[in-house]
């Protein structure tokens, strides 16, 4: 059985001018000991699932779903109460602002103690000594004397490791790296997946990587999802989608990296995420997107199987009868969209 | 052969740092020795970990900060002791694109009155003229000249970025210093602004200075590449040179730590530990602390900037690490 299972998803809020879909119809599972990488553009419904999932989104959200089930436990359904132990303890997550997240009036000696003995119900002693060990495995140098440090006093780098101390304390079954390295330099950043990757490794924890970053989960996750605008665009395993992508969004992407690019000019993407106003009746990319039909403005692509993933898109770019198939429902382009 | 729109000989800038009353000031030195030329038409890429001193390079150039010692030269003229009559022609040669479009363009105004500012200080044009001025340079960016009575939040971040380049051009400067233009942006977004930037270097023969830490983003718009670490330059070159073969062990370290989706994965160089204090530098090397290869003449010696395989470097080492 998988270990995390959602199924239709949706979150939304209500507004003045309309609902609002921050995610929708959003459908996964993760295993055990898999890594999950999320990319999307800001605004495309990354983070929301997984506030979605811990029970944090914010008011005026509102959750709605057909399954939505970690471990066993029906996450729709549970009390508040129950949910706390259940987070932070198997479901841990990694914010994105690791100075921002850890609370600068307590040393983080105190805070990782906190977690400890709320969820494990340690000793203080105990706790201090447990933190002290986890600080050290993730590489943290003299662990007694950061103990007692604040947060201020130390550096982005070493407070993310704190952050990673403290999510990994109670030896979760599944942890979410929201942006995990986007705020640290290049060496750090490598250092930080690293241990990461290293320490999911080691106790074959579920990881969700989200990013926006295509280098940061090219190099270190086994599956991949593409999300635009509140819904998923394709999925598929890592290697299948950086090199074949089926999904024009992901392949537009793509030839948008700068290292992608051979000499002259980079690919882009014509316009914007579509906001609450202009969200269109057909597939969300279809505005923006080259191979844009009238189908794909009328019509809502499914998210159905194809290949070895999944995809939301009539013409898949691996589909031999592509181009057969867009010239018989009469090919519009992006330009006549915009 | 053109002669450098702007040309530093070993700028360098020293803090000093107050420590009380009765106890002597310590010295930060921020950049120590930086040397550099840029061409019209061209761009240097700076490129660094965060404290490194990229950004206090940049404050010089733009003449924000005056440098402690050193060599700054703005279209021939002398800018770090400018002549009075100078001064003016100095400051506008010279314009800054900003990392945070979010923070850089005052929402209390229209696009249309911050794109004029700079007309209505440095010249005497006429309203109706200005406004001839700001329309084209709106159009030459790619925004909508009807966008001209709105508010920045009215626009996407791209777009701001847009507005903060229309705005650093209105003067027409020979050199654009962009501090982290791209990196606060979605990567299509980003794409469109590189593909501007390089469009209006071409249209317009304009020099970049580009300061980024996004080494793939260098690779595409940059000519040559000046590495930076502690304040100190560490290699400085053509791309191609830098790119295919990195001859100092901190420039090596930065290339393979960059996660990239290319297939071939090479050997990633994890370096220990972070950067020293600026306040308390490293005797020798200033990467000794961190160097892989460290040897101990490196901690002993500061290696002085030698010419290896056409580029720059400060290694004493360098020449082990060419590839045969």
């Amino acid at each position: 059985m998988a270990l995390l299972e959602i199924e239709n998803l949706s979150v939304e809020f209500p507004t003045r001018a309309g609902t609002v879909y921050a995610v929708e119809g959003m459908t996964m599972k993760l295993d055990q000991g898999e890594i999950l990488g999320v990319v999307g553009e800001s605004g495309s419904g990354k983070s929301m699932t997984m506030l979605a999932l811990m029970g944090l989104v914010p008011f005026p959200g509102k959750i709605r779903a057909d399954k939505l089930m970690f471990n066993g436990h029906n996450l729709l359904t549970i009390s508040e109460r129950e949910r706390r132990k259940i987070i932070g303890k198997d479901v841990a997550m990694i914010f994105q602002e690791p100075t921002t997240s850890l609370n600068p009036c307590f040393t983080i000696g105190f805070q990782l103690a906190e977690t400890l003995k709320f969820h494990e119900g340690m000793s203080s002693k105990q706790a201090r000594n447990r933190a002290i060990e986890l600080l050290e495995q993730v590489g943290i140098p003299a662990p007694e004397g950061r103990l007692k440090a604040f947060p201020h006093q130390l550096s982005g780098g070493m407070n993310q490791r704190v952050m990673i101390a403290m999510a990994i304390a109670c030896n979760p079954k599944f942890l979410i790296a929201d942006e995990p390295t986007t705020a640290l330099d290049v060496t750090i950043q490598a250092q930080i997946l690293n241990l990461l990757t290293s320490l999911q490794r080691d106790r074959n924890m579920a990881m969700v990587l989200i990013t926006h970053n295509m280098g940061v989960v090219a190099e270190t996750a086994h599956r991949m999802m593409v999300m635009y605008a509140g819904q998923i665009m394709e999925e598929a395993t890592a290697s299948d989608l950086f090199n074949r992508p089926q999904h024009p969004y992901t392949n537009a992407l793509l030839a948008a990296l700068p290292e992608r690019a051979v000499g002259g000019r980079l690919a882009t993407i014509p316009g914007v995420v579509p906001g609450l106003a202009d969200r269109p009746k057909g597939c969300l990319f279809s505005p923006r997107c080259q191979f844009a039909t009238d189908r794909c403005v009328a019509e809502r692509p499914d998210l159905s199987l194809w290949q070895h993933g999944s995809l939301r898109c009539f013409y898949p770019l691996g589909d031999a009868e592509r181009e057969q198939k867009i010239k018989t429902d009469h090919l519009i382009g992006a330009e006549a969209n915009q | 052969m053109s002669s450098p729109v702007v040309e530093a000989k070993n700028l360098k800038q020293v803090y000093e740092i107050k420590r009380g009353m009765f106890r002597a000031s310590d010295h930060l030195q921020a950049v120590g020795g930086v040397s550099f030329a840029i061409e019209a038409g061209k761009t240097l890429a700076v490129v660094g970990e965060s404290g490194c001193g990229k950004s206090t390079l940049a404050r010089m150039v733009t003449l924000i900060e005056h440098p402690t010692s050193g060599e700054l030269i703005l279209n021939g003229m002398d800018a770090v002791h400018p002549k009075p009559s100078e001064k003016k022609t100095l400051r506008q040669m010279v314009q800054l694109v900003f990392q945070n479009p979010y923070g850089s363009l005052n929402p209390r105004k229209k696009i249309g009155a911050i794109l004029e500012e700079p007309l209505i200080i440095n010249t005497k044009l006429t309203a109706a003229e200005r406004r001839e001025r700001v329309r084209e340079m709106m159009v030459k960016v790619g925004l909508r000249p009807d966008y001209y009575n709105r508010y920045p939040h009215m626009f996407s971040g791209g777009q701001r970025q847009r507005i903060a380049i229309a705005r650093a051009l209105m003067l027409s400067p020979k050199l654009v210093v962009a501090d982290e233009p791209v990196s606060a942006l979605d990567v299509s977004i980003q794409a469109q602004v590189l593909n501007l930037l390089a469009d209006l270097q071409k249209e317009l023969g304009l020099a970049y200075l580009f300061i980024s830490h996004d080494l793939g983003v260098v690779r595409y718009i940059a000519d040559d590449v000046l590495v930076m670490y502690l304040g100190n330059v560490v290699e400085h070159g053509p791309k191609e040179k830098i790119y295919a073969n990195a001859l100092h062990p901190y420039t090596q370290a930065l290339l393979s730590s960059t996660p990239t989706v290319t297939d071939e994965k090479n050997e990633r160089i994890i370096l220990k530990g972070e950067l020293p204090s600026p306040l308390n530098p490293p005797s020798g090397c200033v990467f000794s602390t961190r160097c892989p290869f460290v040897k101990d003449r490196c901690r002993a010696e500061r290696p002085a900037s030698r010419e290896v395989d056409g580029r720059s470097v400060a290694c004493h080492f360098a020449e082990d690490f060419l590839s045969k």
